[in-house]
């Protein structure tokens, strides 16, 4: 919403300067956006006489001005063909810069001649791109005043941004009623009283409106204004149309433009003569078509609310009106609209037909319903100042609906609210300038909400009302009262296992990325996921369609784009939801990451290239370990989602369904698709599936750790190639379950010796002595047990 | 007694000559061992008169014990010539590369959140969360936002297909579901903070589809605006790090919220670098207000019984203050360098009691 400093000063008394009033606006919640003071700007250039211009001795398209500034005489060289003895310009002297070209002026010499500040055009001034000549002033402007001043380019245009609650700020009068009640001053009276019609309009109004449809237009008013001249507004009315952006027209287009922006009261005024029969307000037919002033031809759905005449429709109604029935320098006679129309209805014509107009900004909003009548009263009124004419009766179709209502404020709300204390009568007041009525009964204040102020609706509103006029800076802070003595967690389990696991997962040399929560429904697909219910109606682009089933994809092509960019590899991970369907239970919290790898980075100390799926187990089990998962409990299951590598995944599974994580290699086929180069591992810990503590208690079972020197064997076994080394492991351990303490593989050979099909795993087994050192004997026997456990478990015999 | 001396001055000639471990050996053999010059004479005591015994015999511990401690020192001393030897070949270039270890990090917008959600604690708030598809119910209506609001138009909110029931689920356009949801689950009084991922049909310079906001409720009878303004102060001294903040409080619009408020705080913007606690600019960081009575009715708060306040604030827009990082579409490309530049060490866990900031 734009304006001016003299505009609002046609509605608010005031002394205060501009920037208390801008303060004031944004303390009242009509935050200032821009402040243009052009007259500021300008004030340094003043009017000045060229007291003689010769022709330069030197130059012939210059000319040597002898200028008297009112401060004293210049001499300055012009080459304006308009510079001439006699006549007044627009001075700008040494020191001050040009604000049409940030040239900073000094006295010079042009050609051998002195000149000292200049005469400047338009351009300079960055008033128009006019440069022919320099700016010419009237004759009877006084020397030495600020040229803006006299052409009136010194009225400040002020920007400010209207929350969608406040359609009474879309008008002038609307902003000043908010200052004065602010303190900044008294609004003044309403300049416009009624003008009495002197006959009956020729032109009938009619709603055709079914019951359901009534709201599209409740009432509508219509004045026939006869002889009227057109031609162009007034000088002070195209100027402010002009600052706030809007291109003058005409009078009696300017009039409803201007009481747009003057009263929120958005009108439209048709060429009564273009009128075929009498004008009525319907709904539009389908496939109806209007073209509108804004050239373009619409072609209706069959929702709008139209205003049509015997020909079909000539408006959209609260929207745009058309060019067939528009004014022209040639209107003598019209009819002026001043309507309701409903905010939904002319929201989804705007919306559906994508015109924005400040009819539209302004009655989706709500205008106000008790200014119907007011509104065309002062257009004519300014008609009738500026066009002349001989004006009818207002024909009023339907009527105002009811806008009245009451709501009980108690004092005692605001400090209880607001946590202020603002006395009663400042409340009353504040309230009553706002245009409330308000009437005290006891503890309770009556109050009656003014039928612009559509948004105030409860006793809430009220507090706010007070409390914003007051200001909110009156607020005292106050500490929040503590609840506890001391700190209590804020986060609960599943919280803070998703807080470790990104830390744990950092540390082991992972960069934590955020990728989208959608993906295309492609890559959807190649992770288990495409469901119907996951793909978005409207999204962003094809490439994010889809709410991703797994962050795998988002991962992978984040690391195709750093390798594409030159990195050899890239260790990402991610924790965050991902979604099975579109119900919360089916959004679950998973970390991912992915090791990714083009080329292997080579280093002095060469080192043996990566495992990728065992490394992705490792983080697997690190993330869980972090999380407090029972990592000794799980067992790895060979089985693994299609988008992993089927001969290097597998599962952690905590007992015979629940699985923890997946892990392994990432299936070529899908890295071709996705089109990422290289290799990756990848996990995924699906951290809502790890159980919780079973104890809440701190105190950790007694250490049991022995005096004894532990005593480690070592034993090579010779197994099939398909044992999973998992096996033997177990069964190695569990031989004998009280004395062996750890079993470690150190070594896997498969090759010479062996024969085809064969592999060597060999374990050490580590034995804890409980109650004495063990004897060659005993330690024997447990080896035994090893032997015969792995032989009967795996098959495997001990290597020769 | 002169047999002593001499031999103590042969023998301590001869260690003192010994360039070997093993010269030392056959010098200990040939004075201490069984048939040694030493032991020989110690047995001749035994055919000593007790007087004779009595002068002779401390002498000769003593000629034993001189040696022997003698011979000691002197293979300690070839024992460290042999390791300083040994040293000086053993050398290695300290100056090589050592194995490359990727440090892994934190993405600025988790660190932002474990600070805030640090900060919070501190005041009694707990964290609350919700899923991101939402129910149009809990993203708007309960939240009073109309059915014909602007904010639920295709071109703000991204929608689900429609249901077999005719519902339409969205993807959160704010965290503020959370609060309905945490209402309808728990009983005044509340303080919760929501972080989380949110929505919005946006994409360009400066928006991206999907971004993170932090919510803030309180519920009691008693919090009012003035306890709004002080948890905004504190945060942000705590936030911020600076002993003082300039906060401003402008009247605003939300529909959840009556009275409304947007916060700006004092910053200075000197060379496009914006500092908070300083200068006479200002910048907004957040919307805020007073539960509206219709928001707690649809969360089965009492609103003639119970208030509060709720805030809100974009995670992204304050890491990037915080932090400088200056172009929000970066937060979710996953650039390395970027990850690697404004990203924070596992280690570098906020809180209060060390500093929040890194």
């Amino acid at each position: 919403m734009k304006f001016t400093l003299s505009w609002l000063k046609d509605h608010l008394e005031t002394d205060a300067d501009l920037e208390t009033i801008t303060d004031t606006l944004t303390a009242l919640g009509l935050e200032v956006e821009d402040v243009e003071d052009r007259g500021a700007e300008l004030a340094p250039f003043t009017v000045a006489y060229v007291v003689k211009a010769e022709k330069h001795p030197d130059a012939d398209k210059l000319q040597v001005c002898e200028v008297d500034t009112g401060d004293g005489i210049e001499q300055v060289v012009c080459g304006a063909p308009n510079a001439r003895t006699g006549m007044k310009g627009v001075f700008a002297r040494s020191g001050l810069t040009v604000p049409g070209n940030g040239m900073l002026l000094k006295p010079t010499k042009i050609r051998g001649v002195e000149s000292n500040g200049m005469l400047v055009s338009e351009r300079e001034m960055g008033l128009s791109d006019a440069h022919e000549g320099i700016i010419e002033m009237p004759d009877d402007a006084a020397l030495g005043v600020p040229f803006a001043q006299i052409l009136g380019l010194d009225d400040p245009m002020i920007e400010i941004a209207i929350t969608p609650n406040r359609q009474d700020c879309l008008g002038v009068r609307g902003i000043a009623r908010d200052l004065a009640a602010a303190g900044l001053g008294t609004l003044k009276p309403d300049p416009y009283g009624a003008v009495e019609g002197t006959y009956t309009s020729p032109v009938n109004i009619e709603l055709r409106l079914g019951e359901m449809e009534a709201p599209a237009c409740p009432v509508f008013t219509g004045r026939y204004i006869k002889g009227v001249k057109n031609g162009p507004s007034p000088d002070w009315m195209q100027r402010r149309l002009t600052a706030i952006g809007l291109r003058p027209i005409s009078a009696l287009v300017d009039v409803t433009n201007y009481i747009s922006y003057d009263r929120a009261r958005p009108l439209h005024v048709y060429d009564a003569d273009e009128l075929t029969g009498d004008i009525h307000v319907r709904i539009a037919k389908q496939d109806e078509t209007l073209l509108a002033l804004d050239e373009k031809d619409y072609t209706l759905a069959g929702e709008e609310c139209v205003i049509a005449d015997d020909s079909g429709p000539i408006a959209l109604g609260g929207v745009m009106g058309g060019v067939g029935t528009g004014c022209t320098e040639e209107t003598t006679n019209v009819v002026l609209e001043s309507a309701l129309f409903d905010p939904l209805r002319t929201a989804y014509t705007g919306r559906t037909l994508n015109i924005d107009s400040d009819a539209r900004y302004r009655f989706e909003r709500g205008v106000d319903s008790d200014y119907v009548i007011g509104g065309a009263e002062a257009a004519t009124r300014m008609i009738l100042d500026m066009c002349g004419g001989e004006v009818s009766e207002i024909v009023v179709a339907g009527a105002v609906p009811d806008w009245e209502r009451i709501i009980d404020l108690r004092p005692a709300r605001v400090s209880a609210l607001a946590g202020i204390d603002v006395p009663a009568a400042e409340a009353v007041r504040i309230l009553e300038s706002l245009g409330f009525v308000v009437e005290e009964m006891g503890d309770v204040i009556q109050v009656q909400v003014p039928s612009w102020r559509v948004d105030v609706e409860g006793e809430a509103d009220l507090v706010e009302e007070v409390t914003r006029v007051y200001g909110y800076n009156a607020i005292p802070a106050v500490p929040l009262p503590a609840l506890t003595d001391i700190v209590t967690p804020a986060v609960d389990l599943p919280q803070r296992r998703v807080r470790q696991v990104r830390r744990l997962l950092a540390s082991r040399g992972l960069h934590e990325a955020i990728t989208w929560s959608f993906v295309s429904s492609k890559y959807a697909a190649l992770f288990g996921g495409g469901d119907p219910a996951t793909i978005l109606e409207n999204p962003i682009s094809s490439e994010l369609d889809a709410m991703r089933p797994s962050m795998l994809p988002g991962l992978l092509e984040a690391a195709g784009r750093n390798m594409d960019r030159g990195f050899g590899g890239a260790n990402l991970f991610e924790v965050g939801p991902q979604f099975a369907g579109d119900m919360p239970e089916d959004q679950s919290t998973v970390a991912a990451g992915l090791r990714a790898l083009l080329q292997h980075r080579r280093h002095w100390q060469e080192s043996a290239p990566p495992m990728l799926a065992l490394d992705a187990k490792a983080d697997a089990l690190a993330a869980l370990e972090a999380v407090g998962a029972p990592v000794a409990n799980l067992r790895v299951a060979t089985e693994a989602p299609d988008w992993y590598h089927p001969g290097r995944s597998g599962a952690l599974m905590l007992g015979p369904k629940t699985v923890l994580a997946h892990f392994g290699e990432l299936h070529p086929r899908i890295l071709r698709e996705m089109d990422v180069r290289g290799h990756a591992g990848a996990f995924e810990v699906y951290l809502d599936n790890v159980p919780a503590r079973a104890r809440k208690r701190t105190s950790r079972p007694a250490l049991n750790a022995s005096d004894l020197p532990a005593v480690e064997r070592d034993f090579a076994f010779v197994v099939e190639t398909a044992v999973a080394a998992q096996d033997l492991l177990a069964a190695a351990r569990g031989a004998d379950k009280a004395l062996i303490e750890d079993v470690s593989l150190f070594d896997l050979y498969e090759g010479e010796g062996l024969g085809d099909g064969k592999k060597s795993l060999a374990i050490c087994v580590r034995l804890q002595p409980i109650e004495k050192t063990l004897t060659d004997a005993e330690i024997d026997a447990v080896a035994d047990k090893v032997v015969a456990a792995v032989a009967k478990a795996t098959g495997g015999t001990l290597r020769g | 007694m002169q047999d002593i001396d001499a031999l103590r001055d042969e023998l301590l000639a001869q260690v003192d000559g010994a360039t070997d471990e093993a010269a030392l050996e056959s010098i200990r053999v040939a004075a201490l061992g069984k048939k040694g010059s030493i032991s020989a004479l110690m047995r001749g005591l035994g055919k000593m008169t007790p007087e004779e015994r009595q002068t002779a015999g401390p002498a000769l511990n003593g000629l034993k014990n001189e040696v022997d401690g003698a011979i000691r020192a002197a293979k300690a001393r070839l024992e460290d010539a042999a390791l300083d030897a040994r040293l000086a070949r053993e050398t290695l270039d300290m100056t090589l590369p050592v194995a490359p270890e990727d440090r892994g990090t934190i993405h600025p917008v988790s660190q932002v959140i474990d600070e805030i959600t640090e900060i919070f604690a501190a005041m009694g708030f707990q964290v609350a969360e919700g899923p991101d598809i939402e129910e149009d119910f809990y993203n708007f209506t309960a939240l009073n936002i109309p059915p014909e609001h602007p904010a639920r138009q295709m071109h703000d909110t991204f929608y689900l297909p429609e249901r077999p029931d005719g519902t339409r689920k969205v993807l959160r356009t704010h965290t503020s579901p959370v609060q309905v949801r945490t209402m309808l689950n728990s009983k005044p009084p509340l303080r919760i903070i929501a972080p989380g991922r949110t929505y919005r049909c946006d994409s360009d310079q400066t928006h991206t589809p999907m971004f993170h906001q932090v919510e803030a409720l309180v519920v009691d009878e008693a919090t009012h605006m003035g306890h709004l303004k002080g948890c905004i102060e504190a945060f942000c001294r705590a936030f911020f790090e600076v002993d003082e903040v300039k906060m401003r409080f402008r009247p605003s619009y939300f529909p959840f919220t009556e009275p409304s408020a947007e916060v700006d705080i004092g910053c200075s913007r000197k060379g496009g670098e914006v500092r908070i606690g300083e200068g006479d600019d200002w910048l907004e960081i957040m919307g805020c207000g007073m539960v509206h009575p219709k928001v707690l009715e649809h969360g089965g708060i009492d609103p003639a019984k119970y208030q509060g306040f709720a805030l809100g604030m974009g995670l992204d827009r304050i890491a990037m203050l915080k932090y400088g990082a200056p172009d929000l579409r970066a937060f979710f490309d996953s650039d390395l360098r970027w990850l690697r530049h404004y990203g924070f060490a596992a280690l570098d866990l906020p809180t209060l009691g060390q500093g929040i900031s890194r």
